[in-house]
């Protein structure tokens, strides 16, 4: 405990001493990280089969592409974000410099997830070093081959006193929340969320936390079925249903719910093949525990396929159910496995009620070849993002940003807005210490003239 | 809890969605501007009898600057509810990518006393703008605006959507307890510190308008008339009850020196050679705040004023020389008419002794050298910042109004305040058509298809640019 307030404060001097400020500084970082990615592409690929049983290109693809497109984008634009910002100035101020500088926020903690944890560690991490800050870097403990790899590589290729990292589980993030940082970007569970948000309270930290919760995918009848389900089936049951953004559950009208499954079996058998098991591009659960709650959530539940499982390789075949109530415990929690319900709605209003009846989801998927019905279900419920006609696209755009509301989370980063979220906008007034006349106005004493002016 | 219901009646009211269309936003931000056309005069006299204010002051920042605010956003509410279209990749080029504002829901704003009109009415006007349903809770320790604001607001704004709840630390505790969907909060650092908290609970956004020792450093080189008065204006305005204004001085013993006699005249210009007598001159706003700005006094030897009146609250405009950072007027925010000198060696020793402390809501810098006022800049760390004048960076709507570490979190004032209120709902709309070209996405993943991927997906380096 005591060398985790070391570390902290040796990046706080670190930061002290200015030298994260410069913009050569920060882009000399960011390419040694671009470096560290490439270089070492193997070891993180090898750590995030043994972790995920990812294979080679599915993890390049979601894990290591991704950095590499932040990283690029960073590099480009840093020169533009970082410049200060003169805005429109008023009668008075028409003689002044008047403009928002951006400036670093001085030692910020990221904390990583298990389900993408190079990618959910390295995105953010960007952003917080092309900002000018230090970083305190937590990966998750759960992916323990990566948050291992992440211990060794980082140091090796960034300034070891400004981006320390530091492991542990939960009484070491507990003992790390008590310190002070001046941002905290927290990727996990709602209820870990709160905890993270009033540990920053005791210090007036500002957090950007990105929870998760059940993201609705509506099916209208008026739509190309394949194509749908075969998008749907692509981020449904990617990195075997462990993905935040992942579509949790369908509604759909009952007519064509068959319909869904069997577009979906089909799309699955044109993914895994036969055997699922056998396919080197389909993921395993974590482990044991997280197993175990998503084979609960089968309990009772009509299973039109899947439903196959092994617990000594944490494998579960991706699974469909249909009919499902919306009372079952399947509808209750965030399912993060893969686990499809299909609650079936008889109408778009419905589906609408039924949302809106929930808490706020971090996406929100709705197809329909009905332009009118998707900007319907789009004013009419709120996400934290969302795309019509397709799944997780919205967070590869690097230009809108990625965030939740409501209990899927506050705040937001990728691309500029990590920056911005790295960031505080300081407003800057410089004036003329002449001039003293057009100040007189203001003085007192105060007269009606004066008022009048 | 009492305010449960008051709380669901809002939020059934949001649910309904009649906030939402820009007709009825409209429609009320420009009835809290006849609220301040026709309530001036009540105003002027609330804030009056509260603390004393100034009705050339009362008048400039609690009706004038709302109604700048006002305009601003009546003006450009059309353009900031707009999607805003975002650049594509090559993979999304022809899908329509745009965020879309979308408002929270049921907020909460909850203002000081200091300027009790202006410190809720504007981030009103934002929560209102951004299409929110909003329950205000003013200051109970500024009374009589209090009670004008729960009177009153009532016949301006539609009661299904916003409400004014009044009351003291129990009341605001109960209410804490509700869930909103935003909270604004304008005060003190440790009830901040309680707000989040309480926020936390319901993963609650929040926006921390806080405070702190905002030091003001004046250089050798300088305009001492000119410097003298902005200082004074800043520092007495509102009888020093301003939460950016000039805490301290920081200057060398020459300086010092020379300022003083600037400092006399300046105030005197101002407010008369008594002060007490001046209608320009506020009151501390009650007998336990007079009490404690009263103690500061024994910091460092009274230069100018210190006389005090408790029956009237009147304190009056002083100046401290020799003040030690040990002293008492350097271990709060003095928020009174109190302006403590600390003297320093150079601007190295003033930008250490600032950085020292927590980051201050503001800091000011006056010199004739550019290059002074821009080491302080770029040197330290605050809030907002104001070369060679005081409290005037917080009067342009274009600017962000907030602090950073213990003066707070977030920032509003013109579209900042709307965006404030607004949640950024990253969409994209994509056609159902070309699912050829998703092809490379999908499983058996191949080395081939990555490649392809990475073709329509990178971001690539433009030319040889080197900063270097």
């Amino acid at each position: 405990m005591e060398r985790m307030q070391h570390v902290i404060a040796r990046a706080r001097a670190a930061f002290n001493s200015g030298r994260s400020r410069s913009l050569e500084f920060r882009i000399q970082q960011l390419k040694a990280l671009e470096r560290m990615v490439k270089e070492k592409e193997k070891e993180i690929l090898a750590a995030l089969h043994a972790d995920l049983h990812k294979s080679g290109p599915n993890a390049y693809n979601h894990e290591i592409l991704g950095v590499l497109i932040e990283l690029a984008l960073a590099m480009e634009k840093l020169p533009s974000w970082a410049a200060p910002q003169h805005v429109k100035k008023d009668l008075i101020t028409m003689r002044d410099e008047v403009f928002i500088n951006f400036e670093p926020l001085g030692v910020v903690l990221i904390i990583g997830a298990w389900n993408y944890p190079f990618l959910l560690i390295m995105h953010p991490l960007v952003g917080a070093i092309a900002a000018g800050n230090a970083v305190v870097v937590k990966p998750s403990e759960v992916s323990e081959n990566t948050a291992k790899l992440m211990a060794d590589l980082l140091p090796q290729y960034l300034d070891r006193e400004l981006y320390p990292v530091v492991t542990g589980g939960v009484p070491e993030t507990t003992e790390l929340l008590t310190q002070r940082f001046d941002h905290i970007l927290y990727t996990g569970n709602s209820a870990v969320g709160k905890i993270v948000m009033a540990a920053a309270a005791k210090h007036l930290t500002p957090v950007t936390l990105e929870l998760g919760g059940k993201s609705p995918c509506y099916i209208d009848k008026d739509c190309d079925l394949a194509v749908a389900c075969r998008r749907i089936t692509w981020g449904k049951y990617m990195n075997c249903g462990q993905t935040c953004i992942a579509p949790d559950y369908i509604l759909c009208d009952p007519s064509i719910q068959s319909q869904v499954v069997e577009n979906i079996k089909a799309t699955l058998q044109e993914f895994y093949g036969e055997d699922v098991k056998s396919s080197a591009d389909y993921e395993r659960i974590i482990n044991k525990r997280h197993f175990k709650r998503v084979m609960g959530l089968l309990e009772g539940q009509k299973i039109a396929h899947g439903g196959e499982n092994d617990e000594a390789s944490c494998f579960i075949a991706p699974t469909i159910l249909t009919d499902v109530s919306p009372d079952s415990k399947v509808m209750e929690e965030e399912i993060f496995g893969p686990v499809l319900p299909i609650v079936t709605v008889k109408s778009v209003e419905e589906a609408i009620e039924f949302i809106n009846r929930r808490e706020k989801p971090l996406a929100l998927y709705v197809f329909s070849n009905n332009k009118k019905l998707i900007r319907r279900v789009l004013s009419e419920t709120s996400s934290g993002g969302m795309t019509a006609n397709d799944v997780f696209m919205h967070s590869l755009v690097p230009n809108l940003p990625f965030g939740g509301v409501g209990n899927s989370g506050m705040g937001a980063y990728h691309g500029r807005y990590s920056f911005e979220t790295f960031s505080h906008r300081r407003a800057c007034v410089i004036k003329d210490l002449k001039m003293e006349v057009v100040n007189k106005l203001r003085y007192p004493p105060g007269s009606q003239e004066k008022v009048d002016l | 809890n009492p305010y449960a219901g008051l709380v669901s009646h809002l939020r059934a009211s949001w649910l309904s969605g009649k906030t939402r269309p820009m007709e009825y936003r409209m429609a009320q931000l420009e009835a809290l501007g006849r609220f301040l056309d026709e309530k001036k005069q009540e105003i002027l006299e609330a804030t009056d009898l509260d603390m004393g204010k100034p009705s050339f002051e009362a008048y400039f920042t609690e009706i004038l600057l709302c109604k700048n605010e006002l305009n601003v956003t009546l003006n450009n509410l059309c353009h900031w509810m707009k999607d805003e279209h975002v650049d594509k990749n090559l993979v999304t080029q022809l899908d329509s990518a745009f965020i879309r504002k979308e408002p929270y829901g049921v907020v909460l704003i909850i203002a000081p006393w200091n300027y009790p009109i202006h410190l809720f009415l504007v981030p009103l006007i934002g929560a209102i703008a951004a299409g929110n349903c909003v329950i205000i809770k003013p200051s109970e320790i500024s009374k009589q605006t209090e009670r004008l604001v729960a009177e009153m607001l009532s016949c301006y704004l539609d009661n299904d959507c916003f409400a004014v709840v009044t009351g003291g630390v129990q009341e605001s505790t109960r209410l804490l307890e509700n869930k909103f969907d935003y909270i604004f909060f304008t005060g003190s650092p440790s009830v901040g510190r309680i707000v989040m908290t309480a926020a936390a609970k319901h993963l609650t956004p929040v926006t921390l308008e806080l405070g702190g020792k905002n030091p003001c450093y004046v250089s050798d080189t300088c305009d001492v008339p000119n410097v003298a008065r902005r200082v004074v204006w800043g520092r007495f305005f509102n009888a020093g009850q301003t939460c950016i204004a000039p805490d301290y001085l920081l200057c060398s013993l020459e300086m010092q020196e020379k300022l003083m006699p600037a400092l006399r005249e300046a105030i005197v210009e101002f407010f008369g050679p008594n002060p007490q007598e001046s209608p320009d001159f506020g009151r501390i706003v009650g007998d336990k705040q007079f009490q404690r700005v009263r103690k500061l006094l024994c910091s460092g030897r009274v230069a100018i004023g210190g006389q005090t009146d408790e029956a009237e609250r009147y304190i009056a405009p002083t100046i401290l020389a020799d003040v030690q950072p040990s002293d008492p007027a350097m271990q709060e925010e003095i928020f009174g008419p109190i302006l403590p000198i600390v003297v320093v060696a150079n601007m190295d020793e003033a930008i250490d002794f600032i950085n020292a402390g927590p980051r201050p809501l503001a800091i000011y810098a006056f010199s004739c050298d550019s290059k002074v006022v821009n080491q302080v800049l770029e040197r330290t760390s605050s809030g907002g910042f104001c070369g060679n004048d005081t409290l005037m960076h917080v009067t342009l709507t274009s600017l962000p109004f907030g602090g950073i570490g213990n003066s707070g979190l977030g920032k509003y004032h013109g579209k900042f305040t709307f965006d404030t209120f607004s949640h950024h709902r990253g969409c994209l709309h994509r056609n159902m058509g070309l699912e050829a070209l998703n092809a490379p996405r999908y499983p058996p993943y191949t080395q081939q298809k990555l490649g392809l991927l990475t073709a329509t997906f990178e971001v690539k380096r433009r030319g040889t640019c080197t900063l270097l």
